[in-house]
């Protein structure tokens, strides 16, 4: 299955690239997607097979994010082409309409705390939803984006059921104009990609992408493999957690000041 | 030989030809609110992002349940070897798979791409308790056409025990498999538990005698066969003992859970303050399901009137459907935590509890579950000799002591005492 | 990268030859062109990413390895996917924009309809043209 990577551009001399293909495995190739590269780390080449070296994570900094603020969700619908509950020309209902990312209230019940954050697919380390998935069509990446196939999702939902994000959706009626970079139909399971369309050609999710430019900045997306990656520095120098962390899921996407 | 029990089909009557129209009708509406369904996608029905599993998902749950349930009668004289159950074997298997075949039905109609279903058998996980579903039902399947073939042929007669235990085991083992469906689920604090496997095996017991008893009547009774008083007060007190078992697995469960902090709201909302499921979980899986049937099981005066104890199998059946609904749907609707401590709020319903009503051609699926399974039992009853000619007791029993008199449901038995 | 490739004469002439051959079950020797379908140009190329014969026969296989290793390991060279070919057999309709696979004009149900072949891949996926991106950052457009 695995392909040779192209060897259509010579490596470059630079020092990360050099270290980066190195680590990858690599002796040559990388995008071209060059002007629109990760700032820590390189992004893999078109038609190298992704792997475990990396681990794609997003840090979700609860402090910055505002309440009210929905930069994050409205970019997420846009790009993936989701009709969303506020458009309404659609038949479902509100409650049986796609919220691939959405924006949680939280105010704690003793002390009154409140704070507000985005929840989405939490890309689990051991995500409940593959482990149920009879058909296998729930899965993991090697670089631990979670996804589902929909070549072979026949619709049981277990994976719905087995979320204990409440963050997989599934598709209550036929979708018409999807995005050609993002399939999506009647009948079967869905869930944030993490934008792995983006990523797989060097850039940042849509939802990261909205929230510096148009939100407050609340979120860091990289390579938590990658020492050197803003992401894995903001890790090392601050308390983070997961939601439900007890289940041992081990999430992709952390949150720091839950 | 009056005293050896001899197995017919099912005579030709109207009555017996108005029933399976019937359920062929019932089955053929219940095919055709699943293509509607299809067609259109589930925004047609009472599910959504919150409550994904819906009433389809009850009454196939129950069926499947019962299905090894339905076995139990036919375990009883093979494994335990009670005489008095042999006879009952031959319709205990043919309903145990009747049951299954209508509740797999429905829970296939309910998948977002039925057109898929191939993929089912063609791509397994095995992490997936699902994937190792698919095989225990369709090995259960397998083993009870064996059990009935050994049941109904002479020649390998003798194969029918060590069958019937390999039976009796694979029905344990996927009740325990249905019930973990539900068990392994652990982000969702309403079924996290290991004791959802024995609970869906104790309710088993009690879905399948239940529908066993309800079959087994109507089908010798219908017939002109007769049945003894005695078997039957004895089938109705072992039904009650099952009664006793699944309610004392629920309440154990309750108990668990209203005994942790972490669980308490959601035993609250389960148990006093949950509209429809409370009013489901009380009204009708305690008292009408569990706590009326129990009464009528035991007490002498009840337990030997067909009808009474007919009615006491039609409430279990009734109270289990209910208490799948509290534990399926309830269970759906209570709000997901995912930050303890915290009021949540979202535009995707965090925090808010799940609304739910079931949508006409969903209870029309579910009902031809049963359609569809009655369908089978009254094929195969028809086509080949599952049913004795009769169940009077002196003639089921060896031991029998009673009046002899005491056989009821036809002429034969009078020609037969007299 | 785009405009290599096109729709033939022989393809047309071997497409019809395979449905006549698939609904008279004979040898593909009686081919007419009153029943073949009329399998509309490619916009754009001179000639497939494959030989037409070898597409013909080999497309869905094609695009099915391309499926899995996309979705897999995210091997997005484009060249043998599905996107690719809408990028050149799009059709466009009267009104000037692509036709959707809800057309029998699109270029796959063309040959599909004739053959009584109903592929999935529209319940899903796109059956037109395009894909840029909706969400483009500032940042990286400098």
């Amino acid at each position: 299955m695995t392909e040779a990577p192209h060897n259509d551009t010579p490596a470059l001399a630079d020092e990360a690239r050099r270290r980066f293909l190195k680590r990858a495995g690599l002796t040559a190739g990388f995008s071209l997607f060059a002007g629109s590269a990760l700032a820590a780390g390189l992004p893999k080449a078109l038609d190298e097979a992704t792997s475990s070296e990396r681990r794609w994570g997003i840090l979700v900094d609860a402090g910055k994010c505002p309440e009210g603020c929905t930069a994050c969700v409205d970019a997420c619908f846009e790009e993936m082409g989701i009709e969303g509950p506020r458009v309404g020309d659609n038949h479902s209902r509100p409650d049986q309409d796609s919220q691939w990312i959405r924006k949680v209230s939280l105010k704690n019940e003793d002390t009154g705390h409140a704070l507000a954050l985005p929840v989405m697919c939490q890309h689990c380390t051991y995500p409940p939803c593959v482990d149920v998935c009879p058909t296998g069509a729930s899965f993991k990446r090697a670089d631990g984006i979670v996804l589902v196939d929909r070549h072979v999702c026949i619709g049981c939902r277990y994976c719905i059921m087995a979320c204990p994000y409440k963050a997989r959706c599934f598709v209550h009626e036929a979708i018409h104009d999807q995005e050609p970079y993002m399939p999506r139909g009647k009948g079967t399971a869905e869930g944030c990609t993490m934008c792995v369309h983006r990523i797989d050609h060097g850039m940042k999710p849509a939802c990261v992408v909205a929230c510096h430019e148009e939100g407050a900045g609340a979120m860091t997306f990289g390579d938590t493999n990658d020492p050197e990656s803003a992401i894995a520095g903001k890790l090392r120098d601050n308390t983070t957690s997961a939601i439900r962390a007890d289940l041992g899921t081990e999430p992709g996407i952390r949150y720091m000041g839950i | 030989m009056t005293n050896r029990i001899r197995y017919h089909t099912i005579d030709n009557s109207p009555g017996f030809w108005a029933i399976f129209v019937l359920f062929l009708i019932l089955s053929a509406i219940g095919l055709g609110a699943a293509f509607y369904m299809e067609h259109h996608g589930h925004w047609v029905t009472g599910m959504s992002q919150n409550v994904v599993w819906g009433t389809p998902h009850v009454f196939a749950v129950f069926l499947i349940v019962a299905a090894s349930g339905a076995l139990n009668t036919a375990s009883i004289g093979s494994v335990f070897g009670r005489k008095p159950y042999k006879p009952l074997a031959p319709l205990s298997a043919l309903l145990a798979g009747a049951l299954l075949i209508g509740g797999l039905a429905v829970l296939v109609l309910d998948l977002g791409r039925p057109d898929r279903l191939v993929i089912a058998m063609t791509h397994y996980n095995f992490r997936s308790i699902f994937a190792w579903n698919i095989f225990l039902y369709t090995g259960f399947l397998v083993v009870l056409l064996a059990y009935i073939w050994t049941m109904l042929d002479r020649n390998v007669k003798a194969y029918s025990t060590p069958v019937g235990f390999i039976g009796f085991l694979w029905r344990l083992v996927l009740t325990t498999g249905t019930g973990s469906i539900f068990g392994f689920l652990v982000g969702r604090a309403a079924y996290d538990a290991a004791i959802m496997a024995p609970m869906f095996i104790a309710m088993s017991f009690s879905f399948g005698t239940a529908l066993y008893i309800l079959c087994m009547l109507a089908i010798m009774v219908g017939n002109g066969r007769p049945v003894g008083d005695e078997l039957v007060a004895r089938m109705a007190k072992l039904l009650g003992v099952f009664v006793a078992g699944s309610l004392f697995f629920v309440a154990v469960h309750h108990l668990t859970n209203i005994y942790g902090p972490e669980t308490r709201g959601l035993e609250a909302f389960l148990l006093l303050d949950g509209g429809i499921y409370t009013s489901l979980f009380w009204l009708g899986f305690v008292l009408l399901g569990s706590v009326v049937p129990m009464v009528l099981f035991f007490h002498p005066a009840t337990n030997r009137s067909f009808s009474m104890v007919s009615l006491g199998a039609v409430l279990v059946v009734l109270g289990g459907l209910a208490e799948i609904y509290v534990i399926i749907i309830g269970g759906q609707a209570v709000p997901q935590v995912l930050f303890p401590g915290y009021e949540v709020s979202s535009s995707f319903f965090d925090g808010s509890v799940a609304y739910y009503a079931p949508s006409w051609p969903e209870v029309l699926l579910g009902i031809s579950g049963f359609a569809m399974a009655f369908l089978v039992v009254a094929l195969g009853v028809k086509v080949l000799r599952f049913m004795p000619h009769s169940l009077a007791d002196p003639l089921v029993d060896a031991h029998f002591k009673g009046k002899a008199d005491k056989a009821r449901g036809g002429d034969a038995a009078q020609a037969q005492t007299a | 990268m785009t405009g290599k490739r096109g729709i033939t004469s022989p393809l047309r002439t071997a497409i019809a030859v395979v449905v006549l051959a698939l609904a008279a079950g004979a040898t593909p020797a009686a081919a007419g062109d009153d029943i073949a379908p009329d399998v509309p140009e490619a916009r754009k190329g001179e000639h497939c990413v494959k030989p037409v014969p070898y597409m013909r026969r080999n497309h869905m296989d094609m695009l099915k390895h391309k499926r899995d290793k996309t979705m897999h390991k995210g091997q997005r060279k484009k060249k043998y996917s599905l996107k690719r070919c809408m990028d050149c057999h799009a059709v466009k309709g009267d009104d000037g924009d692509f036709v959707t696979a809800k057309s029998d004009k699109h270029f796959c149900n063309v040959c599909h309809d004739t053959a009584a072949v109903n592929p999935d891949c529209f319940s899903c996926h796109a059956s037109t043209p395009g894909g840029e991106l909706k969400v483009q950052s500032k940042e990286a457009s400098r």
